[in-house]
């Protein structure tokens, strides 16, 4: 199960990386979305994939049965990080294209008021 | 127990500061009297934590009182706190010099609480012990330095802040990876467990590519050589007062993590890791020293300066002696404080000439002559002229490659240091020798307000190079616990 999730992992870093060397601004953004699922998977994947039982203290199930918790904390805290940030971009984004009137990265070149 | 949750003080006091700083962004008065408070009492708390840590060895807690590998420990040894208190002196200084410069709008939207939140994920990632929680303290600290670049929206600054978020995006990316690498590999994210773990994994290969990972990571933040294209550019577009910010703490940051990191944890594979980190901090230092001369921008001139300020701390981390990590760490905070006075000085020259282009500068040393003496004593500390607080930990470090395995690195230490004398001497030339040149209208307060916290942080180039004798033992006493981590280890692991 482990080889199917880097595989995908690694898709997901490849699409990723591909889309952030683009010059359409919206792509790029669309790249780091894809680049935080990738880490966050492989977080949840390096964490290890044993265990049935959901991490919640329930009648019945022995400590051998959970999943481990503390990747999964750690993604939560990651995803609300990386979604904090993703909408700051995009905000950003919105605002250079009403100021600077364009979402081409080549025209956004900072070259014209120093050397 | 109480007493031990002093190490918590200059995270939360800023925290607390900024919170109450959101509620009433419009007025101005209280904005800058309640920004200055809390900067303060950040300092004299993190002046408290200094003396306890000085007496009693490394502070540790783990938060909620869970034993200490499975809780967030929260560590402060003297690396950490003499780093807490330069970013809490230049914080301090970055609000005072504010207040004349950056302009009521930008003081209505929100500036103070950015700085404040700035301030709390610098000094929460200088005392963490634990690797994920350094990442959210990164991101804290990131989060608020988004807002900062972009704040204002100027259109340069729009342009630039795009670049800032994405490089950063992609580098917490790639520590979110690497920590999940080095979470499967050892099973823990406590750094002082890391540091015990470690060592008993047979297989160094992985590890070694965790390291330099790692080095990856903490290289985007501390523009290490093929990493710091993002630096000069996005660091132009901000005004002064947050460029001096930034050039001071910022990348420290960066270079803090990978002194932890490679003195700490990752000492299984010297030979290859750390002639690695060796040879990585002289080219930045070369890259640096290309930039620094290439321009005729005195921001830029700076900038540049920061670069090889980098190159030449990395260098003595990486010799791993006594010599080499004490004057790293001299050097590191010699050069956080010099960093913010000289932004600080070109900032007032950059409005007394309502330019940046040194060739349309000139002749300022028959009207500001103070100012001009003051930038010439900032530009021989940043050169390491003996007095002078740039001195001993340069002597130390170059010191540290004679006596490590990369003695050529020292001779193009002590080269480079010429050029970084030449970059700053230059300024000096163009703006304050030759024809002068009309200058604009600056009112006599605005000019005071700005001038005074300059030439304190100034003074303090000569109190660290002339007082060294007297600073020497906190500094060998932090480079102690880098070159022995068991001591970082008992105190964190002690229960």
């Amino acid at each position: 199960m482990e080889i199917i999730m880097s595989v995908a992992i690694g898709f997901l870093f490849m699409a990723a990386v591909y889309l952030m060397l683009s010059k359409s601004l919206i792509r790029i953004i669309i790249g780091t979305g894809l680049l935080s699922h990738g880490a966050h998977l492989l977080l949840l994947t390096m964490g290890g994939l044993g265990g049935q039982a959901p991490p919640v203290v329930a009648d019945g199930v022995s400590v051998g049965d959970y999943a481990d918790p503390l990747p999964q904390a750690l993604i939560l805290t990651a995803i609300v990080i990386s979604f904090a940030v993703t909408s700051f971009f995009l905000v950003v984004a919105y605002r250079s294209y009403q100021e600077l009137g364009t979402d081409n990265m080549e025209q956004l070149r900072g070259t014209d008021d120093y050397e | 127990m109480t007493m031990s949750n002093m190490l918590l003080f200059p995270i939360l006091i800023p925290l607390v500061f900024a919170t109450i700083l959101m509620v009433f962004p419009k007025n101005v008065r209280m904005q800058r009297i309640v920004a200055a408070a809390g900067t303060l009492f950040t300092l004299i708390a993190s002046l408290f934590l200094l003396v306890k840590v000085n007496n009693d060895g490394v502070q540790a807690i783990t938060l909620g009182s869970w034993p200490a590998p499975f809780g967030i420990s929260m560590v402060s040894d003297l690396l950490s706190v003499l780093l807490v208190i330069s970013s809490s002196l230049i914080t301090l200084f970055v609000v005072l010099y504010s207040f004349p410069s950056i302009g009521i709008k930008r003081e209505q939207s929100f500036y103070y609480p950015a700085v404040l939140f700035l301030m709390t994920g610098v000094n929460g990632a200088f005392t963490t012990g634990d690797i994920f929680n350094l990442f959210v303290f990164v991101e804290v600290l990131l989060m608020a330095s988004y807002t900062l670049i972009v704040h204002g929206g100027e259109k340069p600054q729009l342009r630039e802040s795009i670049k800032y978020l994405l490089v950063n995006i992609i580098s917490s990316a790639l520590f979110v990876a690497a920590v999940a690498f080095l979470y499967s590999v050892t099973g823990t994210l406590n750094m002082a467990d890391l540091a015990v773990k470690i060592p008993q994994i047979e297989s160094t290969g992985i590890l070694t590519v965790i390291a330099v990972l790692f080095l990856v990571v903490f290289g985007f933040k501390a523009a290490i050589f093929p990493l710091y294209f993002w630096l000069p550019g996005s660091y132009h577009a901000p005004p002064m007062p947050i460029l001096a910010l930034f050039g001071a703490l910022l990348t420290k940051v960066g270079v803090y993590a990978i002194m932890r990191t490679y003195t700490l944890f990752f000492v299984m594979n010297t030979g290859f890791t750390h002639e690695l980190l060796g040879i990585v901090a002289i080219l930045t230092i070369l890259a640096g020293c290309v930039g620094a001369l290439a321009y005729f921008d005195v921001k830029k001139i700076i900038i540049y300066n920061i670069i090889i300020a980098v190159g030449v701390i990395l260098f003595g981390v990486s010799q791993l002696n006594e010599a080499g990590v004490q004057g790293s760490v001299f050097y590191l905070i010699h050069d956080m404080l010099i960093k913010a006075a000289l932004f600080f000085l070109v900032g007032i020259i950059a409005v007394l000439f309502g330019t940046t282009d040194l060739r349309k500068m000139g002749g300022l040393i028959k009207t500001y002559p103070v100012l001009g003496w003051v930038y010439l004593i900032a530009a021989f500390g940043l050169a390491g002229i003996p007095p002078l607080s740039g001195f001993p930990g340069k002597l130390l470090i170059v010191q540290g490659g004679f006596e490590g395995p990369q003695f050529w690195g020292s001779l193009v230490i002590l080269a480079t240091s010429l050029i970084v004398l030449l970059s700053v001497v230059r300024i000096f030339i163009y703006a304050f020798w030759g024809n002068p040149v009309e200058t604009m209208p600056v009112t006599k307060t605005v000019y005071r307000q700005m001038f005074v916290p300059t030439v304190i942080l100034v003074s303090f180039t000569v109190v660290l190079g002339v007082g060294a004798e007297f600073f020497m033992p906190l500094i060998s006493g932090a480079g102690e616990v880098l070159l022995n981590p068991a001591l970082y280890i008992d105190a964190v692991l002690k229960e």
